[in-house]
């Protein structure tokens, strides 16, 4: 875990790239319970005017938090995390899935040994999620 | 149809208390493909500080599908058409990390309902609390509900 001391505004976590096939949702499907059909029927997606079936915005604001967690060690030292569901992740029905890029950089250094996290959550051009940012308690 | 604005400030308790569950939070992070050792094995948590294995940032999302059933969006006064509404904003404050065996209650209020053009969106917050009462955490979610605003009185011109 990085020290409090030593993190700088503007220091830049790893980035990291998750993909998502219609595996990972039948997957988050049973790990959340939230089967709503837009994640597994394209027919039903289409009839709703959606391109395709498409991610739960729950599983990319699940797999951008891992950008933090996986920083800090512990997932334990998130005390807040939040989102905005910019646009929706589309998952065609093949093997490549979409690829999602998570980066962050620390925004601002709060009381407590806690810092402010900012992310960005892209699928090719495409700002998945806005306004996505942590606060994490880091050590001294 | 619009929103019932009415609704706002009503509360809907979860009718049973949830325990977290070992192989759940495992699943959970399975689903995520994420490798992390303090999502199973408890010794690890431990040696971080943990009572137990420690869930992931968003795992309290569960309490929304367990419980929805029983909550505002399937309450069918509110007047929402869930076939019209897309997840907006999702924000989670975690007073302290969740734990497996912790037995968690739950109870989700209705906090707003506004205007956004054409559009309404609908802000809940669940509450979430340990058995022995304490604050665990706080969630809120913004639910945007397409098309189903009232129709505005056109300006004069």
């Amino acid at each position: 875990m990085p020290a409090y001391a030593d993190v700088e505004v503007g220091q830049a976590l790893p980035e990291q790239t998750f993909v998502l096939t219609r595996h990972s949702l039948v997957l988050y499907v049973g790990a959340s319970g939230d089967d709503n059909v837009i994640h597994w029927n394209e027919r039903a997606a289409k009839s709703v005017g959606l391109p395709d079936v498409i991610a739960h915005g729950m599983l990319t604001m699940a797999e951008a938090a891992r950008v933090v967690t996986d920083w800090a060690v512990d997932p334990g030292r998130v005390e807040e995390y939040g989102v905005r569901f910019s646009r929706p992740v589309v998952v065609p029905d093949d093997d490549a899935g979409a690829t999602l890029v998570v980066a962050g950089s620390v925004e601002e250094k709060l009381e407590g040994g806690r810092v402010r996290v900012s992310l960005t959550a892209s699928v090719g051009e495409q700002k998945v999620l806005s306004r996505a940012s942590a606060v994490v308690r880091l050590d001294a | 149809m619009p929103i019932d604005q009415s609704y706002v400030g009503r509360a809907y308790p979860a009718s049973t208390t949830y325990e977290v569950g070992r192989e759940h939070v495992r699943a959970f992070a399975d689903a995520l493909g994420d490798p992390n050792p303090l999502y199973r094995d408890r010794d690890a948590a431990r040696a971080a500080g943990h009572p137990d294995v420690v869930a992931p940032p968003t795992f309290l999302t569960v309490l929304t599908n367990r419980f929805g059933g029983e909550g505002p969006v399937a309450d069918p006064g509110l007047g929402l058409d869930y076939s019209l509404v897309v997840h907006g904003e999702q924000r989670f404050a975690l007073h302290r990390p969740v734990h497996v065996g912790d037995v968690l209650s739950c109870v989700v209020s209705i906090s707003g309902v506004r205007d956004i053009g054409r559009n309404e969106s609908l802000t809940l917050l669940t509450e979430v609390t340990d058995a022995d009462g304490a604050a665990v955490a706080t969630m809120t979610t913004v639910l945007v509900s397409r098309g189903t605003a009232a129709p505005k009185p056109t300006p004069e011109a």
